[in-house]
């Protein structure tokens, strides 16, 4: 567990009676969270419960049907585009898929962000922010290759030097640990805690992975069927006679 | 309680989602011109994407203006001959070259070569969430992959079929060399006589439609593709096949339009 302080009279991100359909689909069905400034939370559920639908709202690529989302004061899905961009900047987003530019090398991903946001910066402010950010994630010798080169956990850490070169101050990470063998998710799992430590970031965490919870997030949140089930910390939610979080437990445990 | 959605269209869904299609790309094309304006311009990835645009086709839109050019020689030849009117040659072949061909073949090429490679990777930009990767790093998408792809097939495309013309007129100058001996500058002077001035204009236009058309069809097509790399490749078809349906339709309007300027 890290040890970050937690300033819990600060939400960064406030979410109130949120709900979300595609068509007949209804997928979330009254959402509240509240994320602390400083503070991890994770957030658990099967997969098509509307895990990621959650984080594309609060970073606005999808529109909520109802409720209210606040981040950083301000509600996303009443802000202009440029208003919208400015909220961005302060929010570091990390894709299940890493979503890298394929047609740009690892330096060329990493300096996208910041000339495209950032006018007038000299090259060698350039070349230091990528250095720096590739050194966060140990991958310093990855400067010059292709996305299409690089392994799975690899390419994970080079999406999150990517929204870190903007000094973010939440972190999304959307199934940070998915497709990875345990030893790679490890090391990703201390490359968060890292983060948190180093950046000072809030983070919300969109994983099925128990294990990537535990040890990563001080609360974490059940999504079961549209709606959270239990949020608390990782032992609280899982001492219970509940069926489905037992479930969820003793297969992630082998129990 | 959340709004129930509910089934309910007003033709039916293949006439729907068909009149749905064509307001999305008007609202497509409608953003373009509205972004076009705005800053920031990205001249450096215009200039990138006119580079691609014209060293993609360059070689196959060389060689086959300079077979069209030779071919259609050869093929108005007979007739002619029958007339004893050869010495025509270079006129006929400069007013259907400059006025139709060279324009058409150039564009038709770049349908299959650039329409189809912008179709594909802003599909798989789509559908692999590059492109939503962009809008959370606060780029506008549209404005960097759209906009600067879209121009740089404008401005490209017209200068493609210039070359277009002229390559396909030195083929059929060789052509016509070999048979009566003219010289490459009686030749030349010879395939502009009956080309005014409306015309080069015309030709101009078109071009530009044409790149105009072939940029934002592909871009349309690769920023709406859905369902992982199936997607890519109808996104990819498709952008070549609506450019070159729309090419068609858009030369027989321009022609048209041509004609009743013309005899005004």
């Amino acid at each position: 567990m890290t040890q970050h302080t937690v300033n819990r009279n600060e939400s960064v991100i406030s979410i109130s009676g949120l709900y979300k359909s595609f068509g007949d689909l209804e997928v979330l069905k009254g959402i509240d969270l509240n994320l602390f400034k400083g503070e991890n939370v994770a957030v658990l559920g099967k997969s098509g419960t509307g895990k990621s639908v959650l984080i594309k709202i609060i970073i606005g690529l999808l529109k909520p049907d109802k409720g209210e989302v606040l981040v950083l004061g301000s509600n996303v899905a009443e802000l202009r585009s440029k208003e919208l961009d400015q909220i961005r900047l302060r929010i570091g987003f990390s894709f299940q898929s890493s979503a890298l530019y394929d047609s740009m090398n690892v330096y060329q991903n990493l300096a996208f962000p910041l000339t495209m946001n950032v006018k007038n910066l000299s090259k060698g402010k350039v070349d230091d922010a990528v250095m720096e950010v590739l050194d966060a994630v140990g991958l310093r010798d990855k400067l010059k290759q292709m996305p299409s080169d690089l392994s799975g956990g690899q390419r994970k850490r080079i999406g999150i030097a990517r929204t870190l070169i903007l000094k973010p101050e939440i972190m999304l990470y959307d199934e940070p640990t998915s497709g990875l063998d345990p030893l790679t998710s490890t090391e990703i799992i201390e490359l968060i805690n890292e983060v948190q430590q180093k950046y000072n970031t809030s983070s919300l965490i969109i994983t099925h992975d128990l294990t990537c919870a535990k040890n990563t997030a001080n609360r974490i949140a059940m999504l079961f069927e549209g709606k959270f089930l239990k949020i608390g910390k990782f032992d609280e939610v899982f001492d219970t006679d509940d069926d489905q979080l037992r479930g969820f437990y003793n297969y992630n445990f082998i129990q | 309680m959340v709004k129930n959605y509910t089934k309910e269209f007003l033709f039916s869904k293949g006439l729907d989602d068909y009149f749905t299609g064509i307001n999305d790309a008007f609202r497509f094309t409608a953003r373009f011109f509205k972004e076009v304006v705005k800053r920031p311009i990205h001249l450096r990835e215009v200039i990138n994407q006119s580079f691609e645009v014209g060293l993609k086709s360059l070689a196959l839109i060389s060689l086959t203006g300079f077979i069209v050019g030779i071919v259609f020689t050869k093929q108005s030849r007979p007739s002619l001959e029958e007339f004893g009117a050869t010495s025509w040659l270079p006129s006929l072949i400069g007013i259907a070259i400059i006025k139709a061909l060279g324009p058409l073949v150039t564009a038709l090429i770049c349908a299959g070569k650039v329409g189809s490679s912008i179709g594909a990777e802003l599909g798989s930009m789509k559908v692999t969430e590059q492109i939503d990767a962009m809008e959370v790093s606060a780029i506008n998408p549209f404005k960097y992959l759209v906009v600067t792809r879209v121009l740089a097939t404008t401005i490209t495309i017209p200068v493609l079929a210039l070359y277009c013309s002229f390559v396909a007129l030195y083929g059929s100058y060789l052509n016509v060399h070999a048979e009566e001996t003219s010289s490459l500058i009686s030749f030349y002077q010879n395939a502009f006589k009956t080309i005014n001035f409306l015309d080069i204009i015309t030709s101009v236009v078109k071009t530009v439609v044409y790149g105009f058309t072939i940029g934002i069809v592909g871009c349309y097509k690769g920023f709406n593709a859905t369902q992982g790399t199936r997607g890519v490749g109808n996104a990819a078809n498709q952008a070549v096949v609506l450019a070159m349906f729309l090419i068609f339709i858009e030369e027989v309007i321009i022609v048209q339009m041509t004609n009743w300027i013309r005899y005004f």
